[in-house]
């Protein structure tokens, strides 16, 4: 029991189930799962269906984060994305055929790429802090997207397009089937190469990492590409979900619900160590909390009072301080100050 | 005077003056520069548009942002320390929520902006003490505070509240006149006092020099024997204040309470920063810096609203160009002088 609770998964996944027996306390069923016209219904699916876009974002920034680096850019990546590709299905002379939304998936995948070089980079070629590369496409990105959709709202009728963020597939909504591939990739790829124990070595520490024959930059290089890509794809599936591009509110505060999901999940903010699953339970948690509130009746504007407690709750548990604390009932020795952290 | 000359090669006679002049200068050149950007914009400006060199144009720019000017001081206390406040937007909004519904309740103005100060310091100061005592970053732990002000904003009122209190409608119209046709607004004055105060503070303080000897280096700041633990949390408790008196003049501004008030202007802070020279590793920067980067800023913005053909997005890509030129820049002096 002890040592299980010593798992870094042991505090995120018993909040995610205390979480999951309340709603099923106050309504009987919440977790029941049903089929209708061939798809899956319950709630257990619209969580995963809504959080679906905020999974996939923290999943990429798990990795940036555990490079020692964090991405704010992601929401402005997420509107880019979604205003590039309704803004060229809306010009095209065939709005609602399948092959222009293929081609408008390519362009917004290719813009999130280019994205990441972009934040990439800044961060590894150039050397800025992290939080204030990203802080520059963050800023900067709403306007861009802004300036391709001409600060309108673009609405697009394209039922192909819809598919990506609306649709099921094998009985699941196509947006879960994407976030699992996803992880599944992320998973293997980090797993099951090096690459997940170099982006480690680079968050221990990128000197040394360099030092010993890594190349560090190249590593930073994907971590920020990869974050990109995956908040391409979730600007697609949110601007499908709605079929329509808004520059200003797509992916407003996603960076925030990713990197709380990430370090809910587990991941330090220091770098170094990772867990993507921690990660998607994170995510799972902040889309819960969230129908958790409509589930109690607490009205809809307290969700961000409730969010802020639970996510201080959950890194209080997780803060190694707080945990000496509980288990000596007395303050941590000073020696044991950890050095500063670089945010 | 080109900031950028003083990075030329020193001469080998009398090396160590030219030296010590460049050591000296390098530390005040991201902020000269961003001082010789504002003046350059102004002249363009004036060029360009002939109503644009009144002085009044200039006051503008500290009338329309006294809120910032303010948030931009406290942020800059948080960022010398190496830490950073995502929360002080949240918690302008949520000072003009309170202030906004004390007043409807007939509450004395003294006493709703008393307690949004302690409100504002308080929500700081308890940010602060878990970021020191359990060791939590404190991107994270602003962050929830952000959720959490924004939360409360959302659960006082999600309408617009009117502010008709005669004190702050008398302090919005309210005009100082400095010559016969330039004038003020009272909002200015409390900024300006906010900026010499935290100018003293932290130039001529002993909580000032700690603040600057976290920034360059905790660990030997705390072998030194310098209070880190209670700076650190002061440097929060700060933030909270002048987020809370930013929330009073943008009352004082917009003479309404909104939950979404003031959304993303911990980044338009944040950037001031920046772009005023302030290192965001710590321990480099200057408060008047700061205040010139609020000012570049405002100019950007005050030359799209002249230009009107010019769309508002355009005040979006101009400051994160100009936050990557700033960037840049101080890389480039930095590893100069490592």
């Amino acid at each position: 029991m002890k040592s299980l609770l010593k798992n870094r998964l042991a505090w995120p996944v018993l909040a995610l189930v205390a979480l999951l027996a309340v709603n099923q306390i106050f309504r009987g069923d919440f977790l029941s799962l049903r089929m209708q016209d061939g798809h899956l219904y319950g709630s257990i699916i619209d969580i995963m269906r809504n959080g679906a876009p905020t999974i996939l974002i923290a999943l990429g920034m798990t990795l940036v984060i555990a490079s020692r680096g964090i991405d704010l850019s992601v929401g402005a990546v997420v509107a880019i994305a979604g205003a590039a590709s309704c803004a060229y299905i809306a010009a095209s002379p065939e709005p609602a055929s399948p092959a222009t939304a293929a081609v408008a998936v390519v362009i917004a995948v290719v813009a999130g790429l280019v994205l990441g070089v972009w934040n990439g980079f800044l961060v590894s070629t150039i050397g800025v802090q992290p939080i204030i590369a990203t802080l520059v496409l963050m800023t900067a990105g709403r306007g861009i997207a802004q300036l391709i959709t001409d600060g309108q709202i673009v609405s697009v009728t394209n039922d192909s397009y819809k598919a990506i963020g609306a649709g099921y597939l094998f009985t699941l909504p196509v947006s879960i089937l994407i976030t699992a591939v996803v992880f599944i990739l992320a998973a293997v790829l980090t797993r099951r190469t090096a690459l997940g124990t170099l982006i480690e070595a680079v968050g221990i520490n990128p000197v040394a990492s360099r030092l010993a024959g890594l190349r560090a930059r190249n590593i930073i290089w994907i971590v920020y590409i990869f974050s990109a890509f995956c908040a391409a794809i979730a600007g697609l599936m949110i601007s499908s979900n709605v079929t329509a591009a808004d520059a200003n509110n797509a992916g407003l505060y996603i960076e925030m619900d990713a990197i709380l999901a990430v370090v809910i999940g587990g991941t330090s903010l220091a770098g170094g160590r990772y867990s993507l699953v921690g990660t998607v339970v994170g995510a799972f948690i902040i889309q819960t909390l969230t129908t958790t509130v409509y589930t109690l009746g607490i009205p809809p504007e307290v969700t961000l009072v409730f969010k802020a407690l639970v996510v201080l709750t959950v890194c209080l548990l997780q803060a190694p301080k707080a945990r000496n604390l509980l288990r000596n009932l007395k303050p941590a020795s000073p020696l044991r100050t950890k050095e500063k952290v670089a945010v | 005077m080109s900031p950028l000359s003083t990075v030329a090669p020193p001469t080998p006679k009398k090396a160590s003056a030219v030296r010590h002049r460049l050591r000296t200068g390098t530390r005040y050149a991201p902020t000269l520069a961003t001082l010789a950007l504002f003046i350059l914009m102004f002249i363009v400006g004036a060029g360009m548009y002939p109503s644009f060199l009144s002085g009044q144009v200039l006051l503008n720019l500290f009338i329309d942002n006294t809120f910032l000017i303010v948030l931009a001081v406290g942020m800059t206390f948080v960022i010398l320390t190496g830490g950073i406040d995502l929360s002080v937007g949240a918690v302008v909004a949520l000072s003009m929520m309170v202030t906004a519904t004390m007043l409807q309740n007939g509450w004395n103005p003294a006493i709703v902006i008393l307690s949004v100060l302690v409100i504002g310091g308080g929500l700081g100061l308890l940010m602060g003490l878990i970021i020191q005592y359990f060791d939590i970053q404190p991107f994270i732990v602003t962050l929830a505070g952000m959720f959490l002000a924004r939360g409360l904003c959302y659960v006082i009122s999600l309408e617009s509240i009117p502010v008709t209190d005669p004190f702050f409608t008398g302090m919005a119209q309210a005009r100082i006149p400095l010559s016969e046709e330039l004038f003020i607004s009272p909002g200015v004055l409390i900024a300006l006092i906010v900026v010499g105060a935290a100018f003293f503070i932290l130039h001529h303080t002993r909580f000032g020099r700690t603040v600057y000897a976290i920034g360059g280096n905790e660990h030997s700041a705390m072998l030194m024997g310098l209070a880190v633990k209670s700076t650190k949390v002061l440097v929060y408790s700060v933030s909270g204040l002048c987020s809370a008196i930013a929330g009073i003049l943008f009352s004082f501004y917009s003479l309404s309470g909104y939950s979404l008030a003031a959304q993303g202007m911990e980044l338009d802070a944040i950037a001031a920063v920046v772009i005023g020279g302030t290192l965001l590793t710590g321990g480099v920067g200057y408060v008047l810096g700061s205040v010139v980067g609020v000012l570049v800023l405002g100019i950007v913005q005050t030359f799209i609203a002249y230009d009107g053909t010019l769309s508002s997005w355009w005040t979006k890509i101009v400051i994160g160009g100009l936050l990557l030129v700033f960037i840049l820049l101080q890389r480039l002096f930095t590893r100069r002088t490592s």
